[in-house]
C-alpha cells in the first residue's frame, strides 16, 4: 500500500518543488525570491518526512529539523536585508 | 487500517503543497504570493508530518515529527510578516487591482477616524 502511495507523492512534492524553481528564477524582486525559497525549504522537508516513512530511514527526520531552524532563520535574515534598502 | 489513512492524509497533504506553489507561480504579486504559499505550504506539511507520525510510530520518530510540526507552526507567521514588512517599505509594487492599502496616507484620509490623523 505505502510502497505504492509514496512514489506518488514523492513525484507531486518534486512537481511543487521544479515549480516554485520556476518562480526562483523569474521572480521580478527580491521578496518573489525569498517567498519561493521559503516554499522550497518547507517542501524539502515535506519531502524527507515522506521518504523517511516510505523508506525507513529516520536519520532524514533530524536533517528535516536542521532545514525547519535553518529557513526560518534565512528568511528572517534575507528580510532584514531587504528591509535596510538594498533592492536586488 | 493504518496505511489507507496514511495514504488519504498524505495524498492530501501533497495536493496541498502543488496548490501552494501553483498559487506562487500564478498570484500577481508578492503579497498574494506569500499567503499562497505560507497557508497552504503549513496546512500541506501538517498532513504529511501526521501521516509519517502514523507511519513510523516509534517514539522518537513521532518525537521529532512533533517537534518539526510545532516549530514550523510557530515560526511561518513571523517569517509571512517579516517578508510582507520588508517588501512594503522596500516599496515593491502591489498588484493594480488592490482595492485597499491600509498603511498608505490616502488609507487614512478615507477613513477619516485614525488616531494619527486626530492627534
Amino acid at each position: 500500500m505505502i510502497e505504492n502511495i509514496a512514489p506518488v507523492v514523492l513525484t507531486m512534492q518534486g512537481a511543487a518543488l521544479l515549480i516554485a524553481f520556476v518562480r526562483l528564477v523569474k521572480g521580478p524582486t527580491l521578496p518573489d525570491r525569498i517567498v519561493a525559497m521559503d516554499l522550497i525549504g518547507v517542501l524539502v522537508i515535506g519531502l524527507s518526512v515522506v521518504l523517511a516513512a516510505a523508506t525507513g530511514i529516520r536519520e532524514t527526520l533530524d536533517a528535516a529539523m536542521v532545514i525547519a531552524l535553518i529557513g526560518f532563520v534565512a528568511t528572517v535574515a534575507y528580510a532584514t536585508y531587504v528591509e535596510r534598502g538594498h533592492p536586488e | 487500517m493504518i496505511d489507507i489513512i496514511t495514504a488519504a492524509v498524505w495524498i492530501a497533504g501533497s495536493l496541498f503543497a502543488l496548490l501552494a506553489a501553483i498559487g506562487v507561480l500564478r498570484m500577481p504579486d508578492v503579497f498574494t504570493r506569500m499567503q499562497a504559499s505560507t497557508k497552504a505550504a503549513t496546512l500541506g506539511l501538517g498532513c504529511l508530518l501526521i501521516g509519517g507520525a502514523l507511519q513510523l510510530g516509534d517514539l522518537g520518530s513521532v518525537i521529532r515529527l512533533l517537534s518539526i510540526f510545532a516549530f514550523i507552526l510557530l515560526t511561518t507567521p513571523v517569517a509571512a510578516l517579516v517578508i510582507a514588512r520588508a517588501a512594503y517599505l522596500a516599496e515593491v509594487p502591489l498588484w493594480e487591482g488592490t482595492v485597499l492599502d491600509e498603511r498608505s496616507a490616502s488609507a487614512d484620509r478615507a477613513s477619516g477616524n485614525s488616531s494619527r490623523m486626530n492627534s
